[in-house]
C-alpha cells in the first residue's frame, strides 16, 4: 500500500492534514511523518513508476535510482531530525508547510521527467516561504516576499528552458542535459535555461543574495529546514543535469572562495552560516563540474555530510536565538557558560564542516580536492585549499567563538530544550559516525567507491592546514588586528534589487513626469494653435459656416456650362 | 550573583595556556615536514616542506586584512534598508 504513492507524497498529503491536529500533535505528526516516507523509501526498487500521459507526452514521475535515492534517504533523515528538534514549537503553519516543503523536495529528487520537476521545483518555493514568514515580522515578511519572487522566476526559467528544450528534442526526460563534450556554450536555448534555473537555487555567483537576503529572518526551526533542501534540491538537479559541465569548475571555485569574506565580517551569525553554506556549496558545484565518477561521488557525499554538519550549526544558532533573542556577533559571547552542551554539539558541527579529520567532512570533501588534483586543475585546487582554510575560520572558529567564547556578554540563559539537544547531538553522532565508518556512506553512493581517506600524508596535510589556520587567528585576535563584531550589515548584490533598482525607477519616473509635463506643454500648444485655426474657418464667422443661397450656385453652374459651349465652338 | 561558579577559561592565565599550547602543537606538526612523509600527491608543491602549514596560515591571514578592507566599502548601518 505504502509503496503504491509516490515518495514525497506521504510527507505532502500527511503536512496538509496537520493543520486539523491541535497542540503538540502537529509537531509529533511531524516527526512521524519522514519515518513513514523514509519505510518507504527503503521498500523502493530501482526503476521508473508512474507512467502518466499528457498530450503527446509521457511523464515518468518517479525514477529510482542510486542517485536519487541518497538524497532521498538524506532528506528524511534530515526532515526526521529537524522535526525533533521543532517537538516545541506550536504554529501548525510550520510544521504544515515544513513537511509539505520537504515532500516537494523529496518528490523533486525523484522526478524522471521535466514538467514533473517543474511542478515540484515550484511546489518547494512556495511551501518553504511559509517558513520564512512564520517570524511574523515586516522585515521577514519582505524578505520572504523577495524569496519568492525569485525562486517561483527560477521556475519560470526552468519552465522556459523545458519549452524550448522539448520543443527541439522532443524528449522529457530528465537525465543528463549537456553534450558529451561538457561546454555550455555548445548547448541548445532550453538547457541553457535549465542550467540557469538550477543556478539561481543552487546560489552561484550573482545569483547568490536571495540566499543570504531570506534564511536568516526564518524562525530558528524555520532556517534549519530552509537551509537543508532547496540549495541540495539544486545540487541534485545539477548533478544529474550536467555533470562534468566545464563552466562548473570555474563558478564553483568562485562560489566557494568569495562568500567567506562575507562572512568574515557578517555580524549575524545566521547569516555567517548562509555565506558559510554558498561556500560548501560550491566545493559540490565544483566537483560535479569535474564530472568523473569519484568526483560525483565526492559532491554527492559532501552533499550528505553538509546536510547533517550544516544543519548542525544552524540548529545550535537557532538555540542560541531561542535562549538569548539575538544571533549577534556583538551581542554574544560566554555563552558556553549556560549552554555547555550546545557549545559541545555546536564545535563538533564546527570541527566537521572544516574538515577535521575522524569527522564527516574530512571523508567526504577531500575526494573532490583528489579529483580536482588529479584532473590538473592547479589553480582550482589552490582556490579550493583556500577555501578549506577559510571554512575553518569562520564556520570552525568564528561561530563557535564569537556566540559561546570570546568576552562573557552576560548572558546567564537555560540550556536549550530538550528536543533540540537530542537533534543536536543526534546530528553530532552523525558527524562521527561518518568520520570514522566512512564505509556506511561510500555504500550508498551513485558509484563504487574506492577510496581510502585516512592516509598519514593526507591526515597530516589537513591538520597543518587547519592548525596554521588556527593559528593565525590566534596571532589576528592577540595583536588586535582581527576586526571587532560590529552592529552592522553588509552590502551585497541584493543592493541592485533592494535599492539601485528602486531609486533608479523612482528617478525614472521623475523624469518621466518631466518629460511628460514638457511634453504636454508642446502638445497642447499645437492643439490650442490647431483649435485655433480650426475655429477660425469652421467657427460661427468662419468661411466655411457660411451659407450660400441656391441663385449664387445656379448661376455659377448656368457660368460653367457657358464656358464649356464656347470650348466646344472654337473647337471646331 | 557573587557565588557565581568561577570557569577555567575565566582565568587570563588559562587563555595564555591554550594559546601557548596551540603554538606548540603548531610547531611539532609543523616540524614533521622535516621527514619524508608525503606520498601520491599530485603537484610538486605540495612535497615543499611547511607547504600545507605556510598556505593554511597565509590563507587565513590574508583573508581576514582583505576582508577588513571590504569593510570599508560594504559595511553600511543595521537600518539601512529600513
Amino acid at each position: 500500500m505504502i509503496d503504491a504513492l509516490p515518495p514525497g507524497l506521504i510527507l505532502i498529503l500527511g503536512g496538509l492534514l496537520i493543520p486539523l491536529l491541535r497542540g503538540r500533535a502537529q509537531a509529533i505528526a511531524a516527526v512521524i511523518l519522514p519515518v513513514l516516507g523514509f519505510a518507504q523509501l527503503l521498500m523502493l526498487e530501482p526503476g521508473s513508476f508512474f507512467h502518466l500521459q499528457l498530450f503527446d507526452y509521457q511523464l515518468t514521475v518517479v525514477r529510482v535510482d542510486r542517485l536519487s535515492l541518497v538524497f532521498g534517504y538524506i532528506f528524511h533523515i534530515a526532515a526526521f531530525l529537524t522535526a525533533v528538534y521543532a517537538l516545541n514549537v506550536r504554529d501548525g503553519v510550520q510544521h504544515c508547510s515544513a513537511m509539505v516543503y520537504v515532500g516537494s523536495a523529496v518528490g523533486a529528487v525523484f522526478a524522471g521527467d521535466l514538467i514533473t520537476l517543474f511542478i515540484y521545483w515550484e511546489l518547494t518555493a512556495v511551501t518553504s516561504v511559509f517558513l520564512i514568514w512564520a517570524s511574523r515580522t515586516e522585515r521577514a515578511f519582505r524578505a520572504g516576499m523577495r524569496y519568492l519572487i525569485i525562486q517561483v522566476g527560477s521556475g519560470v526559467v526552468l519552465l522556459a528552458g523545458v519549452i524550448f528544450h522539448v520543443s527541439a528534442t522532443g524528449s522529457l526526460d530528465f537525465d543528463q542535459l549537456i553534450g558529451a563534450d561538457g561546454l555550455l556554450r555548445s548547448a541548445s536555448v532550453g538547457v541553457v535555461l535549465i542550467f540557469v534555473a538550477f543556478g539561481i537555487k543552487c546560489a552561484f555567483p550573482l545569483l547568490h543574495p536571495w540566499l543570504q537576503d531570506s534564511y536568516p529572518e526564518s524562525t530558528p526551526t524555520g532556517t534549519v529546514f530552509l537551509s537543508i533542501f532547496t540549495t541540495k534540491l539544486a545540487i541534485y538537479a545539477l548533478a544529474r543535469g550536467f555533470p562534468g559541465t566545464d563552466c562548473l569548475i570555474w563558478i564553483g571555485a568562485t562560489m566557494t572562495a568569495f562568500p567567506i569574506f562575507f562572512a568574515v565580517i557578517e555580524n549575524d551569525l545566521r547569516r555567517v552560516l548562509t555565506y558559510s553554506l554558498n561556500n560548501q556549496l560550491g566545493f559540490m558545484v565544483l566537483g560535479i563540474g569535474i564530472g568523473t565518477k569519484m568526483a560525483l561521488n565526492g559532491a554527492v557525499s559532501y552533499a550528505f555530510a553538509n546536510i547533517i554538519f550544516e544543519g548542525l550549526l544552524f540548529m545550535a544558532m537557532g538555540a542560541v536565538l531561542l535562549r538569548t533573542g539575538t544571533c549577534k556577533g556583538s551581542e554574544l559571547g560566554g555563552l558556553y557558560k549556560s549552554m555547555p552542551l550546545t557549545t559541545a554539539f555546536c564545535m563538533v558541527g564546527a570541527a566537521s564542516i572544516s574538515a577535521f579529520p575522524f569527522l564527516s567532512g574530512f571523508v567526504t570533501k577531500s575526494m573532490i580536492l583528489d579529483e580536482t588534483a588529479a584532473g590538473g586543475h592547479t589553480i582550482a585546487w589552490l582556490v579550493l585549499l583556500f577555501a578549506s582554510a577559510g571554512v575553518f575560520h569562520h564556520s570552525g572558529i568564528k561561530i563557535p567563538f564569537f556566540a559561546f567564547f570570546a568576552h562573557d556578554a552576560g548572558f546567564r540563559v537555560k540550556e536549550a530544550p530538550r528536543p533540540m539537544l537530542v537533534a543536536m547531538a543526534a546530528m553530532a553522532l552523525g558527524c562521527v559516525l561518518i568520520g570514522v565508518f566512512p564505509g556506511l556512506l561510500y555504500s550508498i553512493l551513485p558509484f563504487s567507491v574506492d577510496y581510502h581517506p585516512y592516509t598519514t600524508t593526507h591526515v597530516v596535510t589537513q591538520y597543518q592546514l587547519l592548525l596554521f589556520s588556527a593559528l593565525a587567528f590566534t596571532v589576528l585576535k592577540v595583536t588586535g588586528i582581527y576586526p571587532a563584531e560590529m552592529r552592522s550589515i553588509n552590502l551585497d548584490v541584493d543592493w541592485v534589487y533592494r535599492k539601485a533598482l528602486p531609486a533608479m525607477i523612482r528617478s525614472i519616473a521623475r523624469l518621466g513626469g518631466r518629460i511628460g509635463e514638457r511634453l504636454y506643454g508642446v502638445v497642447s500648444a499645437q492643439l490650442d494653435w490647431a483649435y485655433r485655426v480650426i475655429y477660425r474657418l469652421h467657427g460661427p464667422t468662419g468661411v466655411f459656416a457660411r451659407t450660400w443661397n441656391t441663385g449664387a450656385i445656379a448661376f455659377w453652374a448656368v457660368m460653367g456650362l457657358f464656358g464649356f459651349l464656347l470650348l466646344y465652338l472654337w473647337g471646331r | 550573583m557573587n557565588e557565581e561558579k568561577k570557569y577555567w577559561l575565566d582565568e587570563r592565565r588559562n587563555v595564555n595556556k591554550v594559546i601557548y599550547g596551540l603554538y606548540t602543537v603548531c610547531a611539532v606538526v609543523g616540524l614533521i615536514d622535516l621527514f619524508p612523509y608525503k606520498h601520491h600527491l599530485h603537484f610538486r608543491f605540495e612535497y615543499w616542506p611547511g607547504f600545507f602549514s605556510l598556505y593554511g596560515f597565509i590563507a587565513c591571514f590574508g583573508l581576514v586584512l582583505a576582508a577588513k578592507q571590504l569593510r570599508k566599502i560594504v559595511m553600511r548601518d543595521e537600518d539601512y534598508y529600513d
